[in-house]
């Protein structure tokens, strides 16, 4: 009841969604400045983001250039990470293959977000038999070994980056349905709602455009929580051949290449791990801080 | 109000059921509906079309597809898994070869994770804000973020190669390979019964690398639970009573915090193994642990998806099925919903 009142005093004042999302940021940034810890895993992850972004200008060398009489040199001020069989420069692979975990966040996202959004919404709103299915559907999907499943999807599509990320949203979207449920049901009673119900809004309309968008903070708030799980899971497809195919530098798949020297040439499969443990540990952080930040409850004990 | 229990029992063997029940269309649509071309991927591109259509028909395809789906349940329900392509056997007697080494691992990895979760977690939620629980708090953080088949060849190239603590990759030295009885595959319960100690040593020093990271992953999420049961419970009246009593801390978890918490550690415990099984998939490539996971990956690269979706429907299930006990042992040992269902 206390939740219902919240929503209907913040919506009294009917701000659009993006200004609520950025006042919502803004007081998030208060009290991020009081967690040291979270600011260094915001800070890891708009690094990697930059990195991304700017790979070819900080590379130090082509990540495909090859140079088989440089192959499996130890990391040195010249090649910072070493180099790999193929001679190439694993810190310039490093650079290179954060633009193909970045992609895989990215579009795993788009895809299980909205997924999760409208099935969660649309169970808490219509309720009864709708919601009963689609519960249990969620709540089965969720018994899965989801990197069983996506190793059976990835291995009947064959190996890509695309499949890669189908097959991992298709056992992603679950614990974004049930939050989204779990709002929707808060919202669905507040008066606003009644209000726009009152003057013949259809319920398609009050389900996209009234109550969709009080979720959809929440529904970004769990998606970070899971993107560590997302890199985890990518980088076994990729370790096992399943990702992006070599030459590209798929951090999992680098450290499988890296594998068959790992006694000799203990860089080749190591430093691509430091990165994947870098970046989940980031994600891992951001995501416990946001949720800290997030929770009133969490935050008083 | 007996019939509230059994009712709620034959409710979740309903789950099961339904869950087991997709878990095998999953399979079926992967395995038969999603590849373009099954017969061509057999008789290869140049086949005469007789012998395509042979092929096709052999296989069941030219029937219609729920028909198709029936004699594909009838199959599995036979224990009928196939044949596997890479080592020529059905896939169910090769299941059953792999399914002990992959058994084995993991449930030492759970032991581990429960001798040393449970108690850094107690001691984590008594000694709030001290050394220990940011201790434990930083390893269930990176035990959340580390690659496990990453974390098996840093294993491997500092104790293995390095420091020469530890057996390499495989069950047992090539040298002892095939000495004791196979009789529960499980080597290190295999050599005991054949009273070789020098061969449990060895392949003891073979698994505990394997099984203490794969222990660790479990760690982390264990070490996080038990840490936050023990809080709620600290918090309550009877605990505040027992310290008011003059119990101090050890007999006020030995004697009141654990018995309360016991029941959701062993939900917590039963969800762990079930992710264990599926940490062991990439952590067997790591260490040439002829387990599921190992059999799976190579019926992988040469696509092989009889023996791929055997695997995925063995685990997937086990998985389940621990879900389930979870579920029905937190109904049956928990006094308070026996109390409720009284």
């Amino acid at each position: 009841m206390s939740d219902a009142i919240r929503t209907d005093s913040e919506m009294l004042q009917s701000p659009g969604l993006t200004e609520r999302m950025l006042s919502a940021l803004r007081r998030a940034a208060g009290k991020l400045a009081e967690e040291p810890l979270g600011l260094a895993g915001f800070a890891i992850i708009g690094l990697l983001l930059l990195v991304a972004a700017f790979a070819p200008l900080i590379a130090p060398y082509d990540p495909t250039a090859q140079s088989l009489s440089n192959a499996l040199q130890p990391p040195s001020l010249a090649h910072l990470a070493g180099t790999d069989e193929f001679g190439r420069d694993i810190f310039s692979r490093l650079l290179y293959g954060s633009r193909i975990t970045i992609q895989t966040i990215f579009f795993v996202s788009i895809i299980v977000g909205p997924i999760g959004l409208v099935i969660g919404v649309v169970s808490g709103f219509f309720g009864g038999r709708t919601d009963a299915i689609l519960m249990r559907a969620t709540d089965i999907v969720l018994s899965f070994p989801s990197l069983i499943l996506a190793l059976a999807f990835a291995a009947a599509l064959g190996a890509s980056l695309s499949t890669a990320i189908i097959a991992i949203s298709l056992t992603a979207w679950p614990p974004i349905a049930r939050l989204a449920r779990a709002e929707a049901l808060v919202v669905r009673n507040a008066d606003y709602v009644a209000a726009a119900r009152l003057y013949g809004a259809s319920r398609l309309r009050i389900l996209f455009l009234y109550i969709a968008p009080m979720c959809i903070p929440s529904v970004i708030v769990r998606l970070t929580l899971n993107m560590a799980g997302i890199i985890l899971t990518a980088a076994s497809l990729g370790f096992l051949g399943l990702g992006a195919q070599p030459p590209a530098p798929e951090w999992g798949a680098m450290i499988s290449s890296g594998r068959k020297f790992m006694l000799d040439f203990w860089w080749v499969a190591v430093m691509p791990g430091i990165a994947i443990l870098l970046t989940s540990l980031a994600f891992n952080i951001v995501g416990d801080t946001l949720r800290d930040i997030m929770d009133p409850r969490h935050a008083r004990s | 109000m007996k019939e509230l229990t059994a009712s709620e029992l034959a409710r979740r063997v309903l789950h099961l059921v339904v869950s087991l029940f997709i878990l095998l269309t999953v399979t079926f649509v992967i395995g038969r509906v999603l590849p373009a071309d099954p017969v061509g991927a057999i008789v290869g591109e140049l086949a005469d079309p007789a012998a395509y259509e042979a092929m096709r028909a052999r296989l069941g395809l030219d029937l219609p597809i729920y028909r198709q789906f029936v004699i594909y349940l009838q199959g599995l329900f036979r224990g009928d898994f196939g044949q596997a392509i890479l080592t020529g056997n059905s896939v169910a007697s090769d299941m059953l070869q792999a399914f002990p080494a992959t058994f084995e691992l993991a449930t030492l990895a759970i032991i581990i994770s429960a001798v040393v979760g449970v108690p850094l977690g107690l001691a984590a939620a008594l000694f709030r804000d001290s050394f220990v629980d940011k201790f434990a708090r930083v390893v269930a953080l990176v035990g959340h973020s580390i690659p496990v088949f990453w974390f098996g060849i840093v294993g491997l190239v500092i104790f293995y190669a390095a420091l020469d603590w530890v057996g390499g990759p495989g069950r047992i030295d090539v040298f002892y390979e095939g000495m004791v009885e196979p009789v529960t595959g499980m080597l290190l319960v295999d050599s005991l019964l054949a009273g070789e100690t020098e061969i449990f040593w060895n392949a003891l020093s073979h698994i505990i690398l394997p099984a203490a990271i794969l222990a660790y992953m479990a760690m982390a999420y264990i070490t996080r639970m038990t840490r936050s049961f023990t809080l709620e419970q600290l918090s309550q009246d009877y605990v505040i009573a027992a310290r008011a009593k003059g119990a101090g801390p050890a007999r006020t978890v030995t004697h009141h915090v654990l018995p309360n918490i016991a029941v959701q550690l062993i939900t917590v415990l039963a969800i762990s193994y079930g992710n264990l099984l599926e940490g062991a998939v990439v952590t067997e490539i790591v260490f040439s642990w002829p387990g599921i996971g190992q059999y799976m990956t190579n019926a992988l690269m040469i696509g092989d998806m009889n023996a791929v979706l055997a695997a995925t429907i063995i685990v997937g299930f086990v998985f389940m099925l621990l879900n389930f006990i979870a579920d029905i042992a937190y109904a049956i040992l928990d006094p308070r919903t026996r109390e409720a269902a009284r």
